[in-house]
């Protein structure tokens, strides 16, 4: 949303960005609901529907961050509850492993969370997604330092025509 | 026919990877007989101010390893890349960072405090290293420690990626062939194959259909079966991240792979996609019994980023930094 890139610049107006991961049979159906009951919740959270919590790679999570987001959300249905018997428990132990990474790495505590919703809590929706945008914005912007990139791109068209003409390194 | 000309050079980088070319052995008789090697500072006299007189492109291939860390290490990145047709980033360093790459873990600051300052040897007057320093002969320079630890492809832009720490002697013969038949694949490629180390791991039949792990033991706490896969001991072994190509010298040694050779193409974050491997091969359900698993594992970050570190999506982040936040807030 253009209007949340524009303000990142001013702390006093961030919006915080969260980007969602919710399973297809759980959270995401109670996502559903709390929309058909009309539940008012902060517009901040993207939401991206994935089939399981077990589907969801954390390097999607990491992805995401470096993308701009500023939180991640993980949802998936309760223990016991996972349409795929064990996707929620793997989901549970990724996100367990990944945390202890991002701690090291310096990433806030609130920055990623897994909640477990079942399809009924509509109500946990949108207090999970309130929640988490106000922690986030207290936090304020992640801001990854940006991953270095060469800069010089004309030298490397300069180059790489000196080896077209030639064709190749082989003279011989 | 005429010889292609070749610079071999040194960045942040231990000295393995010229180990590595010295240990074509007989191979490497061939190798100078086809190549002229203009610059290599650690076996050749020639001077930086050597490639600094050639004209443009005058190199054909650069093999630079070392992560870039200091002003020096970027200049002399910078004057290969214009000399010469192709740069070959050169080992795991060059690649994904490598072992230096793992000073990203702390900031520049810290480092020099911690070396300089904090360190029991000598330094009684708390001296640290400065860019200019005037004498009484004139202004004495030092190269720039920079904030962080590069890859070489952060750095300048690479053609291709000779992986490994250092890269494995089959990979360098197969490059070097590759270069001197005019045979090289598609710019920005990793020289090795793109499978799973456990494919062509020799312990690979023993490999279970299911991991059921209930402990994780480090190689020094207990005894590793030689002849069962490692990873199925309990055994913290990379393999089903890492590329293959290195013909698994780790697993023969009865060593669980480390990860040195980098992620095959499909991996955009080798630490995160660990992290998804590992969590994969116990069956903890209670988030206690989960913790108290993982607290097995000394480290976790160090371990999955020991040589990709630079190279990981999150670069460099610094427990309590927030550059931008912090800047608003002051």
């Amino acid at each position: 949303m253009s209007e949340t890139d524009v303000n990142n610049n001013d702390l006093h107006l961030f919006e915080p960005r969260i980007v969602a991961f919710f399973c297809n049979w759980c959270t995401y159906t109670a996502a559903d609901l709390a929309g058909v009951s009309r539940l008012r919740y902060a517009p901040n959270v993207r939401v991206i529907r994935v089939m399981c919590s077990g589907r969801l790679d954390p390097q999607f999570v990491v992805s995401a961050l470096r993308q701009g987001a500023d939180g991640v959300l993980i949802g998936g249905c309760h223990p016991g509850d996972c349409h795929y018997q064990e996707g929620n428990f793997k989901a549970l132990r990724r996100y367990k492993l990944l945390k202890r990474l991002l701690r090291t790495m310096g990433i806030e505590e609130e920055r990623v969370r897994l909640e477990w919703i079942a399809a009924s809590e509509g109500d946990k929706v949108q207090r999970v997604m309130n929640e988490m945008t106000e922690q986030i914005r207290a936090l304020g912007p992640l801001c990854l330092t940006p991953i270095p990139q060469p800069d010089f791109e004309s030298l490397q068209e300069e180059v790489l025509t000196v080896v077209r003409e030639e064709g190749g390194v082989c003279h011989g | 026919m005429v010889n292609i000309k070749a610079a071999f050079n040194w960045l942040a980088s231990c000295g393995g990877c010229e180990e590595a070319i010295v240990d074509l052995h007989e191979e490497l008789l061939n190798v100078v007989e086809a190549v002229d090697i203009v610059y290599w500072p650690c076996a050749l006299d020639f001077k930086k101010e050597d490639v600094e007189r050639m004209t443009d492109g005058e190199i054909d291939v650069s093999f630079i390893n070392g992560a870039v860390r200091t002003s020096d290490e970027e200049e002399t990145a910078v004057l290969l890349r214009r000399k010469s047709k192709y740069v070959i980033a050169f080992g795991s360093c060059a690649h994904l960072g490598g072992i230096p790459g793992m000073g990203n873990f702390i900031s520049a600051k810290e480092i020099l405090r911690n070396s300089y300052l904090e360190s029991p040897s000598l330094n009684q007057n708390e001296m640290t290293p400065q860019v200019e320093t005037r004498q009484p002969e004139g202004i004495v320079t030092l190269p720039r420690f920079c904030d962080s630890v590069r890859t070489l492809d952060q750095t300048i832009p690479v053609d291709y990626y000779l992986p490994g720490c250092p890269p494995p002697t089959r990979l360098i013969k197969e490059a070097l062939r590759a270069l001197l038949g005019g045979e090289l694949p598609a710019r920005g490629s990793v020289l090795a194959p793109d499978i799973a180390q456990c494919h062509e791991c020799p312990r690979k039949v023993t490999k279970p259909d299911e991991f059921h792990i209930t402990e994780w033991k480090r190689p020094h706490e207990a005894v590793i079966d030689p002849e069962r896969c490692i990873l199925a001991q309990g055994f913290l072994c990379l393999g089903p991240v890492t590329r293959c190509g290195c013909d698994s010298p780790c697993i023969k040694a009865n060593m669980p792979c480390t990860g040195c050779i980098g992620p095959i193409s499909q991996i955009k974050d080798y630490g995160a996609k660990a992290v998804a491997a590992i969590a994969s091969l116990f069956d903890n359900r209670e988030e206690h019994e989960i913790e108290a698993t993982l607290d097995q594992i000394i480290d976790p970050a160090g371990t999955v980023y020991r040589y990709c570190l630079p190279a990981s999506q999150l670069f460099q982040r610094l427990p309590g930094e927030n550059k931008r936040h912090n800047e608003v807030c002051a």
